[in-house]
């Protein structure tokens, strides 16, 4: 028997609005020094990192020098890379005293953020405002609600920058009852990357990786992973990428000359730099689901886009031997309402 | 027929700054032709070389999506507003 897909009739156009969401309840369990506890298994958040390290052996069959590697993100408890910088900038500001009793954490975030810090923040007892565009997909929304975060929807016309906009406001309006982890600003973001990702790669590579590819959207994963890569071996290539236009469906990533530059971005340390379309970067998400037997997020087929740019580039040179890395933001399990699987 | 199109920020680079067009026509296509002769360098940023609408691309008449109503057939009144709006993460909200 064949299953049919209902399909929607309608789709109403994202508005601007405040979703309420109960407060956060309940504090962890506490122990006492003197009663051992034996625990088994693992902690949701200790999860966080140590993603597995993926071949793409069909994207890079033309060339038997060049190994192409992809860190996957989507492992991660919140099921993006973002967990990362979100679990860093939390523990942080909890240690420094920033976020206390009786502060709510605040931030704006297209998505993969706001789901890691309504997850962490859930796991902890830690109570989460995100700001975040209207036109983020359903999936999102949900998530987001599903963990207990408030949402304040932000004007779907102006993008992530509207939503910055609104964070700013709302912390301006009431400081003492927010924790502003302004993810663009917040050097905690790009530590999670050098004190994290990149110690990874470096030991799931053995030290053989030649080149490091990643996306700028707060810039935090390029800017943190680069900066230790190159410690532990200045002779490793890094190239970011972004989007060759203002306009773009590429999820979580910016146009840096026409946004709000992220504070923690620092473009010297890129040696060379690439732009992505978005229809290349579709095009690739379906070829990887196709080929490789993997679904992949938007951002991550722009990230392989962006190897196979390098690896192209490097098999001019006869006999060249590359181990090119990049990070794969998330899978393509919020994507898969996207119009382009049907193009 | 006289209407209006909301521009999301990132497309008013090419529209002068200005975030809302008053434009002409009796259905969404042909509103959408009226604006893109008032401003012909949003086409690359709309549509496709071969004409489609880029598939991140979502225009609303008021707040439907056309992409569920008769696509650029779908008629418009007067005082209706068309709205371009990027999808981030995939589709629209319900």
């Amino acid at each position: 028997m064949q299953h049919q897909i209902q399909k929607r009739t309608t789709r109403r156009r994202p508005q601007a609005t405040q979703t309420a969401v109960s407060e956060m309840p309940a504090t962890a369990k506490t122990r006492t020094a003197d009663v051992p506890i034996v625990s088994h298994g693992a902690s949701p958040l200790a999860r966080v990192g140590n993603t597995p390290l993926l071949r793409f052996e069909r994207l890079a069959h033309e060339w038997p020098h060049i190994e192409i590697l992809g860190k996957a993100e989507w492992a991660n408890p919140g099921g993006s890379v973002k967990d990362r910088a979100a679990f860093n900038i939390i523990e942080t500001a909890v240690r420094s005293g920033a976020l206390g009793p009786g502060k709510r954490l605040l931030d704006a975030t297209s998505g993969n953020t706001g789901i890691a810090y309504a997850m962490i923040g859930a796991a902890r007892g830690i109570p989460v405002t995100v700001c975040v565009p209207a036109n983020v997909s359903p999936e999102r929304k949900r998530i987001l609600a599903a963990y207990g975060a408030e949402a304040i929807w932000t004007d779907p016309l102006e993008g992530s920058d509207g939503a910055i906009r609104k964070a700013r406001e709302i912390q301006a309006a009431d400081p003492d009852k927010y924790f502003y982890a302004d993810q663009y600003s917040n050097d905690a973001n790009w530590q999670a990357h050098y004190y994290g990702t990149a110690e990874e790669i470096w030991s799931q590579t053995q030290g053989a990786i030649t080149h490091f590819v990643a996306g700028l959207g707060t810039s935090g994963t390029f800017v943190g992973t680069t900066r230790r890569l190159k410690d532990l071996n200045p002779a490793i290539q890094a190239i970011s990428f972004q989007p060759e236009s203002a306009f773009h469906g590429l999820e979580g990533l910016k146009h840096m000359a026409t946004a709000i530059v992220p504070k923690i971005y620092d473009p010297s340390l890129a040696d060379s730099e690439l732009e992505i379309g978005t229809e290349a970067a579709y095009d690739m998400v379906k070829r990887v689901a196709r080929t490789e037997g993997v679904l992949i997020g938007i951002s991550s087929g722009a990230a392989l886009v962006a190897c196979l740019m390098v690896a192209r580039q490097l098999a001019q040179k006869e006999n060249h031997s590359a181990v090119i890395v990049t990070v794969l933001p998330d899978s393509a399990d919020k994507y898969l309402s996207e119009n382009f699987w049907n193009e | 027929m006289s209407l209006k199109v909301s521009i999301p920020t990132p497309l008013r680079r090419y529209t002068d700054g200005n975030g809302v067009i008053e434009v002409s026509g009796g259905s969404v296509g042909s509103a959408m032709d009226s604006l893109l002769q008032q401003y012909p360098s949003l086409k690359k940023q709309l549509y496709t070389d071969d004409g489609r609408l880029r598939s991140f691309v979502n225009v609303y008449l008021n707040d439907e999506d056309i992409r569920y109503l008769q696509k650029a057939e779908t008629t418009v009144k007067g005082g209706d507003t068309i709205s371009i709006v990027p999808s981030i993460a995939g589709g629209t909200s319900n």
